[in-house]
């Protein structure tokens, strides 16, 4: 099996569903003869042609609304969010529009579109070049967000939202792009949307992320599993709507929960996992639910120090998990 | 109300020129009117405490049914704003259909009942489902204009807005977008002078709407709002234009609202009861009466059978949507996302 990287993988799914399907389309901010200012659609505007890779004027809510007019049509567009800060022109369309044509049509029309955007920080992007957008839309039943950690997540995922009937927001860790590579197989899958997925089995101290985050409990699971705490990790996978099954049988295994998100804390889609677990695992719990989260500041400040102490550092996670253990 | 009487008047045929038949405009005639008769009765059943709201097409009727006429009713694509009833029942819309969405009744084919009155949304007529945040379906209907291109289907997309509306983001993207691309887009704005309370000089620096098109790279007109004709002209022009793969068209009928913005709005705390008289002596639905009258195709007889029709259709349309039922509250759980069982 091939081993490639996270954007690769973003690439080798759009080429997949591009040639299995001739409804399948590309739009966007520099996707075409660019290729994507991350390279994702590279190759694409070659293969296919200008009118399947389709360069758009710079205007983010014309992206998602003629997308979303074409889905109505029955194409499958796949529109790309240069950055996830500059969803926000978009926000009407995807909210007001493609999240509520189907309820409001009563099931007459839809808005097939999967809406791809490159989120998260520490890769000196400032302010509007590095936030989690996510919990904007966590709240609107309508859509599906799905946050991949994994190249063979990126693919099967990626697949699933191009073929799936309702608006899928699609977020892709800019920093995973290059930085994380894994074995994706050359043939035809699917993952399912909705669904969370065990990426380690382990007994003392649950962890529930999602993303680039998966990979920095990994790496603390494996320094811990030396001192002899065992970390259960379930990778999100989907963050809306949440896979509660998942997360109760989750926190339920160890009955001690470590919450994480680079999102800033208040309000952030672990908020909503933290309420399921209350909800429903209360005599399951040995400790209080924890949280480990970007701080309350709008965003992560340029300058290399402020942006380390924004985001969440692996020490961190590795002190939490230890306190929990400890609990 | 002053009239010239078709006896004493000369009136040259306007309609036959635009390769209209005396049916035809009767046709448009009887849709303007029946979408005037309709308001009426909504308005009554509103006063009356049997619907909550009414939001009103009174004024705008011979703008939307010239537009409908002049489109290929088989095969476009269409995106009404919330004023259109002129133009949905020109485009097949039946009354009973109308009235089941204003009771908001499980069977309204719009929407079951979900959105307020006036959010149209027929899929088997292609009209597309749209919200009440203004001009979001601008670039919906730019969306469908786009994918037809890819996929070679000669269709014409059409979507109306109000001139407020206008000033919207999505009015301009969609606009550059559109002409960008070059797609058989038609951008007809209805200007009634108001958007809500607020009149046109206080949301237009420029003379016109269609002033706007330059900077999009398309061309724009302004035609009275009040003639069907001119209507249908225009967007002749402009669905012949998309055809023919030269790109989208900004038109705007100047026009006016004769009735308050809705059923909750007193419109007489921001404009006087003259000016709204005066604009009723230009009322389409009056004017293009006199027209026909005029040229020998409307005579007593046949306006007479005309409103008893439209009055027989109403009252049982009413009837019906009065007495069917709601949707079942159980339902409010259905369609948030595809039904796989």
């Amino acid at each position: 099996m091939a081993v490639i990287s996270y954007i690769e993988a973003v690439t080798q799914a759009l080429d997949e569903e591009m040639s299995r399907d001739q409804n399948v389309f590309v739009m966007g901010e520099d996707v075409g003869k660019r290729g994507g200012v991350f390279q994702a659609t590279k190759g694409l505007y070659e293969k296919y042609g200008e009118n399947r890779v389709i360069d758009t004027p710079l205007a983010e809510s014309a992206i998602a609304g003629v997308g979303i007019g074409a889905a109505m049509y029955g194409m499958r567009p796949v529109a790309e969010m240069q950055f996830s800060d500059f969803m926000l022109p978009a926000a009407n369309q995807i909210i007001s529009e493609a999240a509520k044509t189907r309820y409001r049509s009563n099931n007459e029309w839809t808005v097939p579109i999967t809406i791809r955007a490159p989120f998260g920080g520490g890769v000196h992007g400032g302010l509007y070049h590095s936030q989690s957008m996510e919990a904007i839309f966590a709240n609107v039943p309508g859509l599906k967000i799905v946050i991949p950690s994994t190249p063979y997540d990126v693919k099967g995922l990626l697949k699933a939202s191009i073929r799936d009937n309702d608006p899928v927001i699609f977020f892709e860790h800019k920093r995973a792009y290059r930085l994380i590579k894994g074995e994706v197989p050359e043939d035809d899958y699917v993952l399912p949307l909705g669904k969370a997925d065990i990426k380690r089995e382990g007994r003392d101290v649950t962890v529930i992320t999602y993303g680039l985050m998966v990979h920095d409990v990994l790496q603390a699971a494996e320094k811990l599993e030396k001192e002899g705490i065992s970390v259960h990790l379930l990778d999100l996978r989907t963050v809306y709507p949440l896979d509660k099954d998942a997360i109760i049988e989750a926190a339920r295994k160890t009955g001690k929960v470590l919450l994480m998100t680079e999102d800033n804390k208040e309000g952030s889609v672990i908020s909503e996992v933290a309420a399921i677990i209350a909800e429903n695992c209360l005599f399951d719990l040995d400790a209080p639910i924890r949280r480990l989260a970007a701080p309350d500041v709008p965003a992560m400040p340029y300058a290399h120090p402020l942006e380390q102490a924004f985001m969440v550092k692996p020490e961190q996670v590795e002190k939490e998990i230890r306190d929990l253990a400890e609990f | 109300m002053i009239r010239e009487s078709s006896s004493t008047t000369q009136v040259k045929n306007r309609h036959r020129e635009l390769g209209l038949s005396d049916q035809d405009v009767l046709n448009m005639y009887t849709q303007m009117l029946k979408a005037r008769r309709v308001d009426e009765r909504l308005w009554l059943l509103n006063r009356a405490g049997k619907i909550p709201f009414v939001v009103s097409c009174q004024g705008q009727e011979a703008a939307q049914v010239g537009a409908a006429f002049a489109l290929n009713q088989k095969k476009d694509y269409v995106a009404p704003y919330y004023r259109d009833f002129g133009f949905v029942f020109a485009w097949g819309m039946t009354v009973k259909e109308l009235m089941l969405n204003n009771f908001a009744k499980a069977e309204d084919p719009n929407s079951g009942g979900r959105q307020m009155p006036g959010h149209f949304g027929y899929r088997k007529l292609r009209m597309l489902s749209h919200s009440s945040p203004v001009t979001t379906q601008n670039p919906h209907a730019v969306g469908i204009a786009l994918a037809a291109k890819l996929k070679g289907d000669d269709v014409v997309s059409f979507v109306t807005f109000g001139e407020g509306s206008s000033n919207q983001g999505d009015f301009h993207e969609a606009a550059n977008f559109a002409s960008v691309f070059k797609l058989p887009v038609i951008f007809l704005c209805e200007n009634n002078h108001y958007a809500i309370s607020v009149s046109l000089k206080r949301q237009l620096a420029c003379a016109h709407v269609s002033d706007r098109a330059t900077g999009y790279g398309m061309p724009g007109k302004t035609f009275d709002g009040n003639d069907p004709l001119a209507a249908y002209a225009a967007v002749k022009e402009a669905a012949d234009r998309a055809h023919r793969g030269e790109g989208p068209t900004l038109l705007e009928a100047d026009g006016y609202r004769l009735m308050p913005h809705t059923s909750d709005d007193n419109d007489l705390s921001y404009r006087t009861k003259k000016e709204v008289e005066d604009a009723k002596k230009r009322d389409g639905v009056l004017t293009f009466a006199d027209y026909l009258r005029a040229i020998g195709i409307l005579d007593e007889v046949t306006e007479e059978k005309l409103e008893e029709q439209i009055r027989k259709e109403i009252d049982e349309a009413t009837d019906y949507a009065e007495h069917a039922p709601f949707a079942t509250a159980d339902t409010v759980f259905r369609y948030v996302y595809e039904d796989k069982d």
